[in-house]
């Protein structure tokens, strides 16, 4: 890391000063979270349901006061001024702080939650203690580990989202799009599980089910507690289990052709959510070199075979080989799994091959003759499917994937890699969508004729690491399936150069050679 | 193997350089062309139009490299460092300040733009600058690193750079004193109506934006450095920085003792070759004998750059191009205001006597629009837009079309490229246009 050049100064440190209203706003903020602190080290607080409210209340506080504080007296524009010379947002010092301490609350919230003071059987101590009145008022119960993180997801997304729309309130896309996951963070995933847990009975009771989590993201949803919970909640059950099966193949595909993976990515998704809310001081921290690309594309597509994988050990090993009892057994399942994904490489082969660089020929092919092969070795030698018991592969995705990856490394190092890790080298829900966008989508950024000065913003601000000036210096337009529809890019553009749109698929990409505006003869001779 | 050799690594240079190399790739049997690009200035091409952004923190030194480090070898494209200091055409031979020199098959000359001064007294005083250079963007961190070290700067001329500088130095809260001679921001291109909606928007970023006045001399303490400068009206601004702005003029001071024929540029014809064979210029060193169409004959343009090099390239790998730009386009940003152009609209000074405008205007003071059209046949001209986004492809497409002002107004809405969701103004502009003229459409 000292090889990042922070700035061109030789005589002095330019100014980064925070305003005297910023501070007051900081110490706010954190005194509400030394609050949780003090919790968290078992300092026994009297009236809990107040300290709770006090604490949360002052951190969103300081946050919205330091947004206001830092945009509400500027003109509406731009507001990068300084983000490298910021310690905070050039990977100094406060960064590696942030991204330590980040770091450590997800290791102790996975596998050490006792710290936290996650109690048996409701009888919590510590930080989720704390807690335990505003899950009691939710969802009637006690607070865990996952009620305390998922508060405090929220609230993150709820007052940076607030700061976000700040800083682009010129901006309408961003606008509106921080409103919809702010929604979505608020009553799909945190209010409406806690408000049907609250239905849970002896006699009924649904998985903690966030709607707008799809399978594979949601890699837990189709394990065999779920699928039971789901069957024995009668029709309300069935109809969450049919609609969680349909969000992958149905309604995904319908709404990625239409709008790009933009729709989940940077609208609905809880990842997603907090990548551009709390994450967006770190956008430009994702790496842009070429060789990132090409790391990025054999990691999330690995992830993405080994979701597929796991998901079939998993469901296979509870189904039944009897089809007089119900009719999808052992056997069609996997017949089912196998068929589906041939016709899938194969339509992707005969009709799309063009379109598909070496590397993705090369891991499309090695992929599909290794997962065939598995499948046909369990068939005709009977050797486990897949090699490893569902249950080792199950854990391992949960502890490898599900954990490490997405929270460890995907948020505890924002402030290093970058607030969309996870989402661009992990997130085997981003990897489906970015197939279709790939390839099935009316979904491009569109380059406006030749424009471009190359200054380099667009690919700076690109938190998923395209090189966006790549492309639009060659009066190309954008169509990466990474690509999650920030619309940071097109905002950041000093000429106006780029726009995120959804129009027709024949000259999606439209690459000249000789960019518009120069002699037509030559522009004809030489693109065509 | 012809042996290529580019003087400069800009936008003009270097996109000369690979579109020979794609151009050249030598089929089997035959040798390809060796391509050398020399600089004195950086290591790497770079986006000059990008180096406020590094001063003002929004991105690093490497950011606004286009390529990535890997991309010369890859395309065998030769970088070296050097300044050149005399061209030798008759041996074909570069020689080098530093010692040493390099010969050449064909010579580009692409060495761009450098600060145009005009002999005040005091202007080689330090902290007096202009910013085109990367050499510029690292004297501005050393004269004015913060606003303790540098209170106040006084900026010498509006226009493009001067508008960038001021808006740097202001992201360090150093106070920014602007001097220009018109009444209002860059009326030498602009009309009226946006000239004075930027005076105002400069202004309103604090700037100390001054209009009818001129700089008369630079004064300096005891140590030869900037103390302040006194303008014609004879007041005394104390500044620690300078910044000349009032335009910039080709950079071949080197070709001094050459035979390569120079005007203020090096002169070209239409194929962008000079007097001497096998020596070409293009992007802001060279002048064209004769203006094309209403362009100036030294056009210091980011695109004009860029296409001379897609033209030459064609020409030195054996297809013959002219230098024959398309529609004029341009854009830039002030503050907070984006603009882009296209086809010419004329300012106060410079209208054709055939040309007439259309001037729309937000109530917000951040956007508006000069459509202007052929007084007697209505035929669209060209477009202005400030804080609207709008299709180089339409206009370009309404321009060879020569689509009347009527329709271009009507049909305005295609041309939008604002993000989705934007406010759209076609319906007021329409509106206003209507109202103007009392007509029915």
């Amino acid at each position: 890391m000292s090889t990042v050049q922070r700035n061109m100064s030789l005589t002095g440190e330019p100014l980064k000063a925070i305003n005297p209203q910023q501070k007051i706003a900081s110490a706010i903020g954190l005194v509400g979270l030394a609050i949780l602190f003090l919790a968290f080290f078992n300092l026994n607080f009297p009236n809990k349901a107040l300290w709770l409210s006090v604490s949360l209340g002052m951190v969103a506080a300081g946050i919205v006061w330091f947004s206001v504080a830092a945009y509400a007296n500027k003109h509406e524009g731009i507001k990068n001024d300084g983000v490298y010379f910021k310690s905070l947002t050039s990977r100094g010092f406060w960064a590696w702080v942030l991204g330590i301490t980040l770091t450590l609350f997800y290791v102790v919230l996975y596998w050490f939650p006792q710290y936290l003071g996650l109690g048996q059987d409701g009888a919590n101590n510590g930080l989720v203690s704390l807690f335990d009145p505003l899950s009691k008022l939710l969802n009637g119960g006690p607070a865990s580990q996952w009620f305390v993180y998922g508060t405090l997801y929220t609230l993150a997304i709820l007052a940076f989202g607030i700061k976000f729309i700040l800083k682009y309130r010129h901006n309408k896309y961003e606008k509106l799009r921080t409103y919809s996951v702010m929604f979505f963070q608020l009553g799909f995933a945190f209010l409406i599980p806690e408000l049907m847990a609250r239905l849970n009975s002896d006699t009924f009771s649904l998985p903690y089910y966030d709607l707008k989590n799809i399978w594979p993201l949601n890699y837990y949803n189709f394990e065999q507690y779920r699928i039971d919970s789901f069957i024995s909640a009668g029709d309300i059950g069935l109809e969450l289990l049919i609609f969680g099966v349909a969000s992958i193949f149905i309604i995904t595909p319908i709404l990625t052709y239409k709008y790009g993976k933009r729709w989940y990515c940077s609208w609905v998704c809880g990842c997603g959510g907090l990548a551009e809310t709390a994450g967006d001081p770190f956008r430009h921290l994702s790496d842009k070199r070429q060789v990132a690309w090409k790391v990025e594309r054999w990691v999330i597509h690995s992830v993405l075979v080994f979701v597929v994988l796991m998901t079939t050990a998993v469901v296979y090993s509870y189904l039944g080989d009897d089809s007089s009892k119900y009719w999808l057994t052992k056997n069609t399942f996997l017949i089912s799994v196998a068929v589906f994904l041939t016709l899938i490489f194969a339509g992707t082969w005969i009709f799309k091959r063009e379109e598909l660089k070496k590397d993705a020929r090369l891991g499309a092919i090695g992929y599909f003759i290794i997962i065939i092969s598995l499948i046909g070795l369990h068939y005709f030698s009977g050797k486990t499917l897949f090699l490893f018991e569902a249950e080792t592969l199950r854990k391992s995705y949960g502890f490898l994937i599900g954990s490490i990856f997405s929270g460890v490394i995907g948020v505890g190092f924002y402030p290093i890699f970058g607030n969309r890790v996870w989402c661009r080298f992990g997130c085997p829900m981003a990897a489906v969508l970015g197939f279709q966008q790939r390839l099935f989508s009316r979904f491009r950024i569109t380059t406006n004729g030749g424009q471009c000065i190359s200054c380099g913003n667009c690919s700076t601000y690109c938190e998923m690491g395209i090189d966006v000036r790549a492309y639009a210096q060659k009066g190309e337009n954008i169509v990466r399936s990474s690509c999650v529809g920030c619309g940071v890019c097109s905002a950041v553009c000093p000429r106006g150069v780029l726009k995120l749109e959804n129009g027709p698929l024949e000259k999606r990409i439209n690459s000249n050679k000789i960019l518009l505006g120069n002699d037509v003869d030559l522009m004809n001779y030489v693109n065509n | 193997m012809e042996h290529i050799v580019i003087i400069g690594n800009g936008i003009a240079g270097i996109t000369a350089a690979r579109h020979i190399r794609k151009l050249s790739d030598p089929p089997a049997g035959e040798t390809g062309k060796k391509i050398t690009i020399i600089s004195a200035e950086a290591d790497y091409f770079f986006s000059r139009t990008a180096l406020l952004y590094v001063y003002m923190g929004h991105m690093r030194w490497r950011d606004i490299e286009p390529y990535e480090p890997w991309f010369w070898e890859k395309n065998r494209l030769e970088l070296k460092k050097a300044y050149v200091e005399t061209v030798d055409t008759e041996n074909k031979t570069l020689h080098f300040k530093e010692g040493g020199s390099i010969t050449y098959d064909k010579l580009i000359i692409a060495t761009g733009s450098t600060t145009s001064y005009y002999d005040w007294e005091g202007q080689n005083l330090k902290g007096v600058q202009g910013l085109v250079s990367k050499q510029d963007l690292e004297n501005l961190e050393k004269n004015a690193p913060n606003n303790k070290e540098c209170p106040r700067a006084v900026i010498i001329g509006g226009g493009l750079i001067g508008v960038e500088m001021a808006e740097m130095l202001r992201t360090r809260n150093i106070e920014v004193t602007m001097l220009i001679r018109e009444d209002a921001f860059w009326t030498n291109t602009l009309p009226n109506g946006e000239a004075e909606m930027l005076s105002r928007h400069i202004k309103s970023h604090g700037v100390d934006l001054r209009h009818n006045s001129e700089l008369d001399k630079i004064l300096s303490d005891d140590s030869g450095n900037v103390r302040a400068v006194l303008t014609k009206s004879g007041e005394e601004i104390p500044c620690c920085v300078v910044g000349i702005t009032t335009g910039v003029k080709p950079n071949i001071s080197f070709l001094k003792n050459s035979k390569i024929e120079t005007d203020r540029g090096v002169l070209v014809n239409r194929k962008l070759e000079t007097n001497v064979a096998d020596v070409y210029a293009i992007g802001d060193c060279a002048q064209q004998h004769e203006p094309i169409g209403n362009r100036p004959p030294i056009e210091a343009v980011w695109y004009t750059g860029r296409m001379m090099g897609e033209a030459l390239a064609q020409t030195i790998c054996g297809k013959p191009f002219e230098y024959n730009p398309g529609n004029w386009f341009n854009s830039a940003k002030f503050f907070d205001i984006e603009y882009q152009t296209y086809g010419w609209v004329f300012s106060e000074e410079r209208r054709k006597d055939y040309e007439a405008q259309f001037h729309w205007k937000c109530n917000s003071d951040l956007r508006c629009v000069t459509i202007s059209y052929h007084k007697i046949s209505n035929e669209f001209l060209g477009i202005n837009t400030f804080g609207i986004r709008m299709k180089q492809e339409v206009f370009d497409t309404w321009l060879n079309e020569k689509r009347s002002v009527d329709y271009v107004i009507e049909n305005l809405k295609q041309a939008n490229f604002d993000p989705e969701f934007f406010k759209n103004y076609e319906r007021e502009i329409l509106k206003e246009y209507k109202n103007k003229f009392k007509i029915e459409m």
